[in-house]
């Protein structure tokens, strides 16, 4: 790498465009936003900024602090749920023989190349009243009547007198379902990472000294795959607490999560300096989550160089 | 080597064990009884199953057939965890989020043992491998041979009823090889534990071991005291792979009464070996010949007409303790390897290039094997 | 005699296999049952009634859905060739050069891919109704906004790809070229750009699928007569779920896993090259 001064011609030419466009068209965008937060509506559309922190005080009340705890619920449920189902699929990647790691992985990745707006949009189709998930569970319903009858129990109506489809839609489970669904393979790339550089005599050492499956996977695979598993929980929790799409479309009136209210801020009920306000707490909180994972990634660091 | 201890009482008997991956075989019918007591080497090349089989010891491994019994009770199901055997591995695996400490007294926690009783237990342990005070170290602040000492604590802190060490030498430097052979022939004798090794090193083996099974191709081929493996060979590959030998193949003439002659192409005079067991008349037979057992001289040696060929020098090695000559029949095909000790500092050479010389050697020097 | 499943065959244990087939089903069934339904000779019913492409006639005769389209690929191309150029420019300025505030930099240039697209979004549907960016434009200058907005979050991804490219760049080659005479321009255009192509290609590649798959941004961004594809496509599902949206998306799926399996198959050849170049 040479010092800057040594060619500041070829240096200003590389760097100047990307350098403007950034700051012209992301940054003062973003700072634009920022300014708009301190701003107080006048009028319909008019905005006066006044350094006002009315904005900042109306995202603490009750209504809108509930919403930003949901979206935390949502997000840590969604990171949870992920880590459950994410750690056995890494682990078997990871211990599936040679040749077949490559087209698991693969499998994790694939749906991860398909349109967002898609992948929910499959989702409806498939958990909607007249969805798959129904159609096939109205199928067993009616076999399961089709044996009853057979057995002579059939007037009873044990299972009711009609198949009542689940509601497994526009709800706040059908949000968690939806956005588990979206960023699962964010979080078995990374234990998958982890897990594949863990050497497997630990876990040998471990159960050659006593230690049952359980203690071995609890006191060694754990702590040694807590890199992955910290990295996966973040690239989960932060764009699913960001999220617009999946509780926009898969939710029910009561499963709003902060982008849902900056889009109304903004798209109806023109309350911008509001939605801004919004926003930048959104990002603040992303950028919370990101230190933490500096802080520990630059702990851990430290720990290695002893 | 290590006779204390050692009683005829059996602690490991395997019988008829395998372990296949689809069609290869890693470890093939093998039959094993290894003493209490006794520090015990699985020696041969790498791929010959010795890991696998040490491996199904532990229960890291199960095998696809046959079984293991250890101290009288069938193994050869249990879970690696409820067996009492533990394990040196190849990379120590000495968990690197623990301390030494924490890492000595791991077995003893998941068993259940308090806290204050595991430590003080595990710096016993340390102690014994020379690693008092390193309790509170990390393994990262450890150096190869010290991470290898915690795997020892930490195996033997369990007083396991075998010890198995999976070539626990190889990691190291040749200095540390060294010095690390001899301390665990003694760390071995003073806790009377069985000590299982696989190793792929002969020196290794030989140096260290009461008894040594040498295994090839998932196969025990011989299993005997040091000294008897390179005396009494009872195959080509142990003759072949323990020390350095002569290999000369030839028909069986007579093989009976305690001595056997073979005729063999490019050796002029047939070749006369007492031994024990006799090779039916007229089959394939090799003689192996240990080079330090060979005569070799510029006149022909008094006993002129037993064993005895000539030959021309073709190449001299030299190894420091010993030279190797390598002596071309004159019938071109066998090269036979003469080694002779270099007891002067000054080094006498009575022989050079193209000298020629006679070889001789009695018929107690050499042995002939059937397979 | 089957094998017996050791200690550590976590592949092997049936819990494990039971919850990667659910994993599997559960990322699977859904895009199978919309690509499946998508020929489904029916318009209400989930039952199979038997094969047709119908919706696919019906989803390439439906105009706007053709025009969101066209939109999508413009879009998609025009900030895709912006994007290369700007992202190769940061991957080569961040590899060669040290300046003051160069971590502050990498850090601005990180900014578009973490932060929230919500915020992305707003931030721009906030500055062009400030700036007063024209809309009514003719076509294809009306969809400008729209492309500014995904260059916006495009290059940096460019960028990133590229310099995991230039890593493996040995600087001997370019001071060797300069020994030789090359100036500045002819190192960079004779010596960088063809060792960048794969990773440029690969970029374009992550740029043009972002830029067709985006919706959020586009959301805030794009006016009644610039509506893209799965901006369309949003307003269609909101409306029902119908088989015509099903082939929509089944052929905008093909587009971008065969874009997507192109640049990853571009990539590894490079790889490839390069490895049989230095062995």
């Amino acid at each position: 790498m040479e010092s800057w001064r040594r060619n500041p011609l070829v240096f200003w030419i590389i760097g100047l465009p990307p350098t403007a466009w950034l700051l012209g068209f992301f940054l003062i965008p973003l700072a634009l936003v920022w300014v708009l937060s301190f701003a107080e509506l006048r009028g319909v559309v008019d905005m006066e900024v006044t350094g006002t922190l009315s904005n900042y005080a109306r995202a603490i009340d009750p209504l809108y602090l509930q919403i930003f705890v949901k979206s935390f619920v949502f997000a840590g449920l969604t990171t949870v749920v992920s880590l459950v189902f994410g750690f056995p699929v890494a682990l078997a990647i990871v211990f599936a023989p040679r040749r077949w790691r490559a087209l698991l992985l693969l499998l994790v990745i694939l749906p991860f190349w398909t349109n967002l707006l898609i992948r929910t949009y499959a989702l409806i189709a498939v958990l909607r009243t007249r969805g798959f998930v129904n159609f096939t569970l109205e199928w067993f319903w009616d076999q399961a009547n089709a044996v009853l009858s057979l057995i002579g129990l059939g007037s009873l109506q044990l299972l009711g007198g009609r198949f009542e489809p689940l509601e497994l839609l526009y709800n706040n489970t059908a949000v968690v379902v939806g956005l588990v669904y979206v960023h699962l393979p964010f979080m078995v790339l990374p234990l998958y990472a982890s897990l594949e550089k863990l050497d497997r005599s630990l876990i040998e050492a471990a159960l050659d000294l006593g230690a049952s499956q359980l203690h071995a996977f609890r006191t060694v695979v754990v702590p040694l795959a807590l890199p992955g598993i910290i990295s996966g929980s973040i690239l989960v929790f932060i764009p699913a607490l960001g999220s617009f799409l999946t509780p926009d479309l898969l939710g029910g009136t009561d499963s709003q999560m902060i982008a849902n209210v900056i889009e109304r801020q903004f798209k109806s009920a023109n309350d911008w300096p509001f939605g801004s306000a919004l926003s930048f707490l959104l990002m603040y909180l992303t950028f919370g989550a990101l230190a933490l994972r500096a802080l520990y990634s630059r702990r851990t660091a430290g720990q290695g160089r002893g | 080597m290590s006779a204390i201890g050692t009683d005829d009482t059996p602690i490991i008997e395997i019988s008829g064990l395998s372990k296949r991956y689809g069609p290869i075989s890693a470890v093939d019918s093998v039959d094993l009884t290894i003493r209490r007591g006794e520090f015990f080497a699985l020696l041969g090349p790498s791929g010959c199953g010795k890991t696998t089989l040490l491996r199904m010891l532990a229960g890291l491994e199960l095998p696809t057939e046959g079984t293991i019994r250890i101290d009288g009770q069938d193994m050869s199901m249990v879970p690696a965890n409820r067996r009492p055997v533990n394990m040196v591995f190849q990379s120590y695996a000495v968990f690197p989020h623990m301390s030494v400490r924490d890492n000595v007294a791991y077995g003893l926690r998941v068993d259940g043992v308090p806290k204050s009783d595991a430590w003080e237990q595990a710096e016993e342990a340390l102690n014994l491998v020379k690693l008092g005070g390193y309790g509170p170290r990390r393994p990262d602040q450890l150096s190869g041979g010290q991470r290898q000492r915690v795997a020892l604590a930490r195996a033997l802190v369990k007083r396991p009823k075998v010890l198995l060490l999976d070539e626990p030498l190889s990691a190291l430097d040749a200095k540390l090889r060294e010095q690390m052979r001899l301390e665990l022939v003694n760390l071995q004798e003073s806790v009377g534990i069985t000590f299982v090794v696989v190793t792929h090193d002969q020196g290794e083996a030989l140096s260290m071991a009461d008894r040594i099974a040498v295994m090839d191709h998932g196969r025990v081929q011989q299993t005997a005291p040091p000294a008897e493996l390179y005396e009494f060979p009872q195959t080509k590959f142990v003759a072949d792979f323990i020390g350095s030998v002569n290999l000369i193949e030839g028909r069986v003439q007579a093989g009976g009464n305690g001595q056997v002659r073979l005729l063999a192409p490019g050796v002029p005079v047939p070749v006369e070996i007492e031994q024990e067991n006799g090779l039916p008349e007229g089959s394939t037979g090799w003689l192996a010949l240990r080079p330090e057992k060979v005569d070799i001289s510029n006149d022909p040696p008094a006993d002129a007409a037993r064993n005895t060929v000539m030959g021309t020098v073709e190449e001299i090695t030299y190894l420091g303790e010993v030279s190797i000559f390598h002596v071309r029949l004159d019938d071109e095909h066998p090269l036979i390897k003469v080694a002779i000790a270099n007891v002067d500092r000054v080094t006498r050479r009575p022989f050079t290039w193209g000298d020629r010389v006679h070889l001789s050697w009695t018929p107690t020097c050499g042995i002939v094997l059937s397979q | 005699m089957a094998t017996p499943v050791g200690p550590l065959d976590y592949a092997r244990r049936t819990w494990v296999r039971l919850m990667l087939m659910v994993v599997f089903v559960f990322l699977y069934a859904p895009i199978v049952t919309l690509i499946a339904f998508s020929f489904n000779d029916s318009r209400r019913n989930i039952v199979w009634q038997g094969f047709t492409l119908d919706y696919y006639g019906k989803a390439l005769r439906n105009d706007s859905l053709i025009e969101a389209f066209g939109n999508s690929l413009t879009i998609a191309l025009a900030s895709t060739i912006i994007s290369i150029i700007l992202g190769a420019l940061v991957a080569v300025l961040l590899w060669r050069f040290r300046f003051p505030g160069r971590a502050g930099y990498e850090g601005a240039m990180a900014l578009p891919i973490v932060i929230p697209e919500i915020c992305m979004g707003v931030a721009m549907l906030a500055f062009f109704s400030r700036v007063g960016w024209p809309s009514d434009l003719p076509w294809p200058f009306s969809l400008s906004a729209i492309t500014i907005a995904h260059v916006s979050f495009s290059f940096p991804f460019v960028a990133v790809v590229v310099r995991a490219r230039l890593e493996g760049f040995n600087r001997e080659l370019a001071e060797a070229a300069q020994d030789l005479g090359a100036t500045e321009w002819q190192v960079f255009r004779d010596i960088m750009i063809p060792f960048m192509r794969p990773g440029l290609v690969a970029g374009g590649m992550l740029a043009f699928t972002l830029s067709l798959d985006d919706f959020v941004i586009t959301f805030f961004t794009s006016g009644p007569n610039t509506v893209t594809f799965p901006v369309k496509v949003y307003s269609m599902v909101r409306f029902s779920v119908t088989p015509e949206v099903n082939a929509a998306s089944t052929i905008l799926i093909v587009i971008t896993v065969a874009l997507t399996a192109t640049a990853l198959w571009l990539q590894n050849r490079a790889n490839d090259k390069a490895e049989r170049a230095a062995g």
